[in-house]
């Protein structure tokens, strides 16, 4: 019985750390896809200026407070404009980013298809 | 009769990234805010800072009024510059100050009004910087004119005799 006691406890506490860690690793992960608007080429995650701090402490509040990623990307997407998300969401500005290299792809592979396999044939 | 399909697609690509280069040439490359955007402002809780108390948004703002949120610190040295704009902006009746004080020293806060006066109706405090992230602000000194409950204007830096002239345009 004092075994299986013990067994609950540890599993608690190693479910604990997972959950704390990959709360971690989510507030690392939009920390450094948000650019850091009042310093050069760095992001939030990377930069200790006073506007990224506060951010940084906002992400985690907003983590805390049951928000997901998609949703603290909204809101500073309203606040601050698309600037500051390094991956640009999929919308009419950006129609010709996204698309671009798979265009680029299909010409590629249809060029190559064209000289090379049909050619053999 | 066999089309010569390439050179026309390396015109295509050729026009594709000539229009693109083209595009690029004429934006800028330092980040421009939008400060016209007339966006609602933030619900939020702050601190008072003459009596510790907190204080809704809401019970500071009220439709149908002229407020000036003015984000200042006694650490920022172009706060000290644009005071007394601020200073003089408090003689117009229609309007209320409301200042934020950014991420500051109590002590040192109160010696800077205690030395040049204070043009603010009411002082908030934002002691780690979330409730500026709030308004979408970038630092200090910052300043948003609010009508209804809507920002206005967004003046991002030194408040100078223009921007006050401005100000006093919208208030007319």
């Amino acid at each position: 019985m004092k075994l299986f006691k013990y067994l609950i406890i540890t599993f608690f506490v190693i479910n604990y750390n997972t959950i704390y860690a990959q709360d971690i690793n989510l507030e690392k992960k939009i920390t450094k896809n948000l650019r850091c608007l009042i310093c050069q080429g760095q992001s939030i995650y990377d930069s200790d200026s006073e506007f990224a701090n506060s951010l940084k402490l906002v992400v985690k509040k907003k983590l805390e407070s049951g928000n997901s990623e998609e949703q603290i990307y909204d809101f500073l997407q309203e606040k601050y404009g698309e600037w500051i998300l390094y991956d640009p969401k999929f919308n009419k500005n950006t129609y010709f980013l996204w698309l671009l290299p798979i265009l680029m792809f299909i010409i590629g592979g249809a060029i190559i298809f064209k000289l090379f396999i049909i050619k053999k044939n | 009769m066999k089309i010569k399909i390439y050179p026309f697609f390396l015109i295509f690509v050729f026009l594709i990234i000539f229009f693109v280069f083209y595009k690029g040439l004429k934006n800028s490359n330092i980040y421009t805010p939008n400060v016209q955007a007339q966006i609602d402002i933030p619900e939020f809780q702050a601190i008072n800072f003459e009596n510790n108390k907190t204080i809704n948004s809401n019970d500071i703002f009220f439709k149908d009024k002229f407020y000036l949120l003015n984000i200042w610190a006694s650490w920022c040295v172009p706060c000290r510059e644009e005071h007394r704009f601020l200073m003089n902006l408090k003689k117009e009746k229609l309007i209320d100050i409301i200042g934020l004080n950014y991420k500051d020293n109590h002590l040192n806060a109160k010696k800077f009004l205690d030395e040049l006066k204070s043009p603010y109706k009411i002082i908030l405090k934002d002691s780690d910087g979330t409730i500026a992230i709030d308004w979408g602000a970038y630092g200090v000194p910052e300043t948003f004119l609010i009508y209804d409950k809507k920002i206005v204007k967004k003046i991002i830096g030194p408040i100078d005799e223009n921007s006050i002239l401005e100000i006093k345009e919208i208030l007319k």
